[in-house]
């Protein structure tokens, strides 16, 4: 024990880090890292995620009331936000760079070297050829001198790197090529931590925002405005420019052909959008899915769209306690829309609306329950339940407009006592029990849901990413070699001996010394016969 | 409308068609696999040897027509940790590493007739697939019936046009097994009419990513077929050298698992090429249609997971002690996980690739 004690001593802080500096960056290392990195991934599929949909997150918490907190706790429904996660790239990243920069030292090294001596035995070599030129063949010009300056020429022409060399009085070249495929393998990765930094900077300083956008309706570019708002950890809301956005129209195309198999589905959406920048001018714009508008540097996304009744509140002696579009929430395939309307200034207590919203409604023939069979407006219908009573919207509390606690209200008209109610365009209006006024459905608009992005990394890591796939390109298909030629005589014969070397992958290192073989035939007027392998 | 609506059923009986034809001949080609490993028992390969003599025929100087008159000797390529003494052992064990044609001097008969029949399969097969293409008016890829269709293509496509350059018919049962696998499970598990694509798909970028994903698909469906194949040859090799010899005699026409290696290596340096541009060209379109380049999506993990699986798999020839079997089933594992984010994330995980039309 004692003297294991000591040796740890004797080690020190500094050895201890050279130790695991040492350790981090072997290969071996970083291979676990990446598996571990590939298996870290994929709870993040199995789970919900909170980047993808919060409330499934809390769905899944509450259906599990004792894995969840714990699932919670070890970030699995945050696993790319995770600890464990960034541990593990951050050690990746680490493990990445202590391999390059040696790398790529020891490359520039290289690059400034001449290419390596001539080996004595070429046999070694895993493909080396020799070819006997008998002087009986009439040419005396041939010296093993010239065959080498011949043979030096050929690789430059190659793109080989060469150096002549004459040792004991013979004659040979050492030549390499494909040094950018080093350079490649190191561009590659250092683009990989490019791409990180661009990630890093798009969460710190991007922002993305939502807001749910009536025809007609404008919107301005500022924190209020949104729906919902995710600033980057840096970014300060105080930055966002304040343009000003229009919706004026928003049309969907349909499938109408008979027979189809998407016979009604949503073919095709077109947003027309009007702008007002800070500096007073103005300009149009159409949006479309796939095809982002691009204000200022941010950009707009078509996100979702829907239908939003208009609806009319009034009170029993003719004013008006509510007017104007209430958005529903898409709930299905035909658009059947969910409606929940507060109007907290009706003057025979508050009211409180909830309801579905029917592009094309049609009561079922068994059943007579509307329900809507397309998803164009063809027979818009409103259904509605109505209640009264305190909303709690002077609580201070902030609610989900888009959900009305009906448990502490009255109710008014609901589809359990049979007097639900159900408007359309022919029958667009109806009086509340009780002396609560009258509801009018006056129409109809189509809404839109807009995102705002502005992601400042996304271009460091578009050409992080171009770059890295070049390098990763010439780093697996340019073939890295050494050639080494000599020339010698033996007897009265002249021995050209080639040998090839292959750093790397390089499936075709044969094919380059029967290359060379041709060539050399070439120069030099050689013939040769196919002979029995015997 | 009409007319459309002829059209749709012709091109779904063509579909049908096609998918019995392909049935059939996959079905076919599966017991001439089975006849033909029956006559390799019994003949010797002839002249199959190793890598190592494959360029030392000697060329033998004789003078032509007054030109000076020479002589060549070498050796050819020798794979990445070349034994030779293993290697000798091994000899007339396996088939010839080059996967040259015209290496082996056996007639491969049933093989031949498994190859023409598979390109019948494969050019009815097209025909079934552009008409649903055109029946459509749009790219094949639409769905998960038609990536399924369209994956088999390109598998069995990928496979036929490998087979120009080098003999692999070796791989011919796998690669046709997992053909026939892929239409039955299009044909049972996800048949779907022709119908138009959602706003979110409507973009070239459709062309571009999915193209390029099955391609890739198509070529580690190869190497997973040859990894496979290299860790039973790896077996094989083992007992043989160790002298115990080995039952499975219809390995024989599988070259050594050091050329499989080398071999599956390079297709799948440009698998993780093609898988790389899928990535990125997913990602431009996710920032397109999405707002964001990349939000972990489910789908999204599953490529980021195959990414870095086959990285790692690039990485492992590498590297000290994972050369051989390891990297073989790293290069299995991957393709699992492939097969995996095509099947199993499709049809049961939610996410923004939700466009499966199950």
């Amino acid at each position: 024990m004692a003297k294991k004690e000591t040796t740890a001593t004797a080690l020190g802080p500094m050895g201890m880090l050279r130790w695991a500096w040492t350790q981090l960056t072997k290969m071996n290392t970083a291979l676990f890292l990446l598996l571990m990195l590939a298996v870290a991934a994929v709870p993040g599929s199995i789970f919900p995620q909170r980047i993808q949909d919060p409330t499934k997150v809390s769905d899944y918490i509450e259906t599990h009331p004792t894995w969840g907190p714990i699932a919670d706790k070890i970030q699995l429904f945050d696993v790319f936000s995770s600890v464990w996660f960034a541990a593990i790239y951050i050690l990746l990243f680490i493990s990445l760079i202590g391999c390059v920069i040696p790398r790529a030292n020891q490359h520039y090294k290289a690059l400034r070297k001449k290419p390596a001596k001539t080996p004595k035995n070429f046999d070694r070599l895993p493909v080396h050829r020799t070819l006997t030129i008998p002087s009986s063949a009439g040419v005396e010009d041939l010296s093993s001198e010239q065959a080498i300056t011949d043979a030096t020429a050929v690789l430059k022409k190659r793109h080989y790197r060469v150096d002549v060399q004459s040792i004991d009085g013979v004659y040979s070249v050492s030549a390499e090529r494909g040094y950018i495929r080093e350079i490649g393998n190191i561009i590659f990765h250092v683009a990989m931590i490019g791409v990180l930094i661009g990630v890093a900077v798009g969460s710190l300083f991007g922002y993305r925002g939502q807001k749910i956008l009536v025809e007609g309706d404008t919107f301005v570019n500022s924190l209020i405005s949104f729906d919902s708002f995710t600033p980057g950890t840096n970014y300060n809301p105080d930055w966002l420019d304040p343009y000003t956005v229009t919706l004026n129209k928003f049309d969907v195309e349909y499938d109408r052909q008979q027979g189809s198999h998407t016979y009604g589905d949503d073919l095709d959406y077109t947003a027309d959008l009007s702008f007002q920048e800070t500096d007073g001018t103005t300009d149009q714009a159409t949006l479309k899915v796939n095809d982002p508008v691009n204000v200022n540097g941010t950009n707009l996304y078509l996100s979702g769209n829907g239908y939003a009744p208009i609806i009319k509140v009034e009170n029993s002696d003719g004013s008006v306690a509510y007017e104007g579009p209430v958005v529903g929430l898409t709930s299905d395939g035909k658009y059947t829309s969910s409606i929940v309307l507060k109007v907290p200034d009706a003057k025979n207590g508050q009211l409180g609306f909830v309801g579905m919203f029917l592009p094309t409604g049609e009561r079922d023939a068994t059943t007579n329950i509307p329900r809507s069979i397309d998803s164009e407006a063809l027979n818009p219908m409103l259904v509605l339940q109505s209640y009264t009573g305190d909303l709690g919207l002077d609580s201070g509390r902030p609610q989900n407009v888009y959900v009305l606690d009906t448990n502490t209200l009255k109710p008014l008209n609901t589809m359990a006592t049979g007097n639900g109610i159900v408007l359309d365009a022919a029958n667009n209006t109806v009086d509340l029990p009780e002396g609560h006024g009258k509801v009018t459905f006056e129409g109809y608009k189509r809404y839109v849901g807009l995102d705002v992005h502005y992601d400042p990394g996304k271009k460091i890591v578009l050409w992080s990413f171009i770059v890295a796939f070049c390098g990763l390109i010439i780093s697996l298909f340019v073939p890295r070699r050494r050639v080494w030629v000599r020339a010698q005589s033996a007897g009265s014969d002249l021995l050209v001996e080639y040998g090839l070397l292959a750093r790397g992958e390089d499936p075709r290192l044969a094919d380059e010394a029967d290359k060379l073989t041709d060539i050399f035939a070439a120069r030099w007027g050689l013939e040769f016969s196919e002979a029995d392998d015997a | 409308m009409f007319l459309a609506a002829v059209t749709y059923m012709v091109a779904f009986i063509a579909f049908a068609w096609d998918v019995a034809a392909h049935s059939r001949t996959t079905q076919r080609l599966e017991s001439q696999h089975v006849q033909k490993k029956a006559p390799a028992r019994k003949a010797q390969l002839v002249g199959a040897g190793v890598g190592s003599t494959a360029k030392s025929g000697t060329r033998s100087a004789n003078k032509n027509e007054g030109r000076l008159v020479s002589n060549e000797q070498g050796t050819g390529a020798r794979g990445l940790g070349f034994n030779k003494s293993a290697a000798e052992m091994l000899e007339g064990e396996v088939a010839d590493s080059s996967m040259m044609w015209g290496s082996g001097t056996q007639k491969r008969t049933a093989a031949r007739i498994a190859v023409a029949v598979m390109i019948l399969g494969a050019v009815i097969h097209l025909a079934g697939v552009l008409s649903r293409a055109f029946a459509a008016g749009r790219v094949p890829w639409g769905n998960m019936y038609e990536f399924c269709t369209t994956g088999a293509l390109v598998v069995s496509v990928v496979f036929l046009i490998s087979l120009i350059f080098r003999d692999l018919r070796f791989v011919g049962v796998l690669v046709s097994g997992l053909a026939l696998t892929m239409m039955t499970a299009a044909t049972i598990g996800f048949p779907t009419p022709v119908g138009h694509l959602k706003p979110a798909l409507q973009s070239y970028w459709l062309v571009i990513h999915v193209s390029i994903a099955v391609l890739a698909s198509g070529i580690f469906t190869i190497t997973f077929a040859m990894a496979v194949l290299q860790l039973i040859q790896t077996r094989r090799e083992r007992d043989i050298i160790s002298g115990k010899g080995s039952k499975l005699n219809f390995m024989r026409l599988v070259p050594s698992s050091q050329a499989l290696e080398n071999f599956a290596f390079r297709l799948n340096a440009v698998g993780f090429v093609m898988w790389t541009f899928t990535l990125a060209a997913g990602a431009i379109w996710a920032e397109k249609a999405w707002g964001r380049y990349w939000g972990w999506d489910t789908k999204e993990v599953w490529t980021f997971v195959i990414w870095v699986v086959y990285a790692a798999y690039l990485h492992a020839r590498a590297t000290r002690g994972w050369a051989g079997p390891r990297s073989a089933w790293l290069s299995i594992a991957g393709y699992l996980c492939i097969v995996f984010n095509f099947t199993i994330v499709n049809v049961f995980f939610s996410g923004l690739h939700s466009y499966s039309g199950l």
